[in-house]
This record gives C-alpha cells, structure tokens and sequence, in this order.
C-alpha cells in the first residue's frame, strides 16, 4: 500500500492556488486545498477542485498532431517541429512578421512565457503576443 | 499536546494494531495530511494549529473512505476531534466505514476553537490529549432566527447570490459519500448554468444535510464566497433535533429519521 497526499500548484490559471493530490498506489484519486497556502487559503474553484479527473484521462494528447489530408495524424516532435518552422517562415516571407501573432498560456510557468514572447520578437519579429489569461 | 498524540500513534504503529495513522503533518512550512506508516515518521506529526487553534483541519473521514474502499482488510487509525467522531458515528452507520477496522485517536479542542464553531461537544469520549472544553449554544442561528421572515429570506437569498458553483461544499464534505449527488441531477436543478439557481441548489443541499452534518465546519471554511454555509445546516440539525429528537453523530444505534420510510399514507 503507498497512500501519499502531494503539495502541488494548480495547473489551470495563472493564480496559482495550492492542493493536495490524493494518490493512491500511483493512481490520483482526490484533491484536498491546502489551508496554509496564503493563495487560496484552503478554497479552490470548480476546475481546481477536479484537476484530479483529467490529469489521468486517456484523452489527454501523448503526442503531436498533424492534419494530413484532413486527418490528424499522430507524428515524431522532429517532424512537428520542422512541419511548424517551415510553415511560420513561409508566412512571414510572405506577409511579413506582423502578420503572425503568438498565444500563450496561465497554464505554463514564467520561464515558458517568457521564452514564447521572446521567440515572437527576436526570432519572428513581432509585439504580436498575447495571453488566455486576458479571457 | 502533540507530544501525547504522537507517543500513542507510535504505540499503536509499533505494535502492528494499525496498517497506517491518517493524521496531519506539518511539512515545507504547510501543514497537511499524512498517512504515517511508520514511527519515526511521527515526528513532524501535528494537530492542526497554525496561526490559530484548530485552523488547519482536514477532511480526514474522506480520506479514510478512500483508504478503507482500497485497503478493506487493514485497520487504520485516524485523529479525530469531537466533531471528527461524530463523522465516524454516521459513517458507521451507513456502513461507509466498518468501526472494527478503525481506531480512533481522540483529542479535545481548546474553548478557544469550540466558541468558533458554537460546537455543542467540542470533545469526542475518548481522547489523549486536551481538555474538556464547554459546549456552546449556536448565537449564528440565534442572530439569522431573530430576523422577520421577508428579513430572513433576504438574508439567505443575499448570501446565496455569491455562490460560484464550486462544488467545494460538496466536495470538502467528510459526509457527502453518494455516488449520485442530486447537486448534479438534472430534474432537481438546471445544471449547466453558473452561478446555480437560488436558493434552490443550496436548500437541496440542506436537506440533505439534515441528519448527515455532523457540525465540522469544513465546507464553511471551502467557500470562496464566504457563504455562512455552518449556519444553515445548524438550523437543520435543530430542526430535526426538535421534531425528531435525533443528534446526528450521537449514536450508532440510530440512522436518521428522514431515512426510514413510515406506512403508506391513508388518504
């Protein structure tokens, strides 16, 4: 038997509210807020409340996408990455820098955020940056 | 306080009485759950007082569900504070938890914390630490009751208006253990909508609290809109106490009154 309740962050916004993953014998079977967390003060709302049911759910992506006539196609990062670059450089030869622009994430940490604006200005050349937390 | 906590948790993990103690632990500057398996573990063990008595409680029942759901053949122990027994009483009852696979290690609370929650027995009837503190009457009920009935419904409609649908009252709640909540049901209440109907999605939850809350105070402390959910379900427990004449959690030879279906009506 291993019955473990990890201190974690939530993965949904940019709040950063702290729980405990109830886990037991490797399976996530509940979310527990942290009382002591000065965020959140033991209270969570609905989508922290159930991180618990997608972080395990079979429908999560476990590999890059890419529509091959018309399908999705499960594909190697390199051939994404390559397939991605590729399509950004005609793009912006083309119609120019600025007709690219560059969504970000609460979901993702500072560091991330940070590299994707910077990707957008030096390596792209464009202000064109924005966030979901801004819905 | 703890100290004696923690002498009787390595006691009855020494002597194999346990598979496990389901208590808290103060860890990385939080305190938390912990199930400790072992006795050196115990050391970091705590009962749950931070800034103030009694401010880092858990839902521990809950967690023993889990625990017991998993692990049916092993005897665990849990910390339990007076409202904590009760939980265990109702459970008991309802045979989410079998009484002879749980032991319980006891602690009362400081008047300090029973004044807090107007807790009327703020001490289970075996505990290792702690004394007895006095019960306290509900001055929340008192305040809401001594309102005019257009006052009253004002009151509730305006406290319920701020509700976020969290479900955290729902899901913090050691005696929610359905696996169908009428939260979700449809014919009760529309369900796909934010923010819930009012008063209709926290009365349904009242009345299911009736004969089910044990006074813990938990979903209270869960809501992010502060609504006096502790008030609400004391004023059902008083009902049922006055038409019944049943305390939830103060007997294991009872089950709710609601929850016995009478002879058919005559008429």
């Amino acid at each position: 038997m291993d019955y473990r309740t990890v201190l974690t962050t939530c993965p949904h916004c940019g709040c950063g509210c702290n729980f405990y993953l109830e886990v037991l014998d490797g399976q996530i079977i509940g979310t527990i807020p942290c009382k002591t967390s000065p965020m959140n003060e033991g209270k969570l709302c609905i989508k922290g409340w159930n991180v618990h049911e997608f972080i395990q759910s079979p429908k999560r992506l476990t590999s890059p996408l890419v529509r091959k006539d018309g399908v999705l196609t499960e594909v190697s990062w390199d051939e994404a990455l390559d397939y991605t670059a590729s399509g950004l450089k005609k793009i912006r030869d083309t119609y120019g820098s600025d007709s690219i622009g560059f969504m970000t994430s609460a979901k993702v940490t500072n560091e991330e955020n940070y590299l994707v604006q910077k990707f957008a200005r030096a390596a792209v050349g464009t202000n064109n940056v924005d966030h979901c937390a801004r819905l | 306080m703890t100290d004696d906590v923690k002498k009787k948790v390595e006691e009855l993990l020494g002597s194999g009485k346990i598979k496990g103690f389901l208590g808290l632990s103060k860890q990385n500057g939080h305190v938390g759950p912990r199930l400790f398996c072992k006795g050196e573990e115990v050391d970091n063990l705590v009962t749950g007082d931070r800034n103030l008595s009694g401010d880092s409680r858990y839902p521990l029942n809950k967690q023993l569900i889990n625990l017991a759901r998993g692990y049916p053949d092993d005897t665990f122990g849990v910390l339990v504070r007076g409202c904590d027994e009760r939980g265990l009483k109702v459970l008991y009852t309802w045979n989410q938890l079998d009484p002879k696979k749980i032991i319980p290690v006891g602690i009362a609370c400081p008047q300090e914390l029973a004044d807090a929650c107007e807790c009327s027995r703020p001490y289970p009837e075996e505990f290792v630490a702690g004394e007895k503190a006095e019960p306290v009457s509900s001055a929340s009920v008192d305040r809401v009751d001594g309102l005019d009935l257009i006052d009253r419904f004002g009151f509730w409609m305006n406290e319920f208006a701020r509700c976020v649908k969290c479900y955290g009252c729902r899901d913090i709640c050691p005696m929610c253990f359905c696996n169908e909540c009428s939260l979700e049901s449809d014919g009760l209440i529309r369900t796909g909508d934010i923010p819930p109907e009012i008063p209709i999605f926290h009365l349904t939850r009242a009345v299911h609290m009736a004969g089910r809350c044990i006074d813990c105070g938990l979903c209270n402390e869960a809501c992010p809109a502060d609504i006096p959910l502790r008030t609400l379900y004391k004023k059902v427990a008083d009902i049922l106490d006055k038409e019944f004449q049943y305390r939830t959690g103060f007997t294991t030879d009872q089950k709710s009154p609601l929850n016995i279906l009478g002879p058919a009506p005559t008429e």
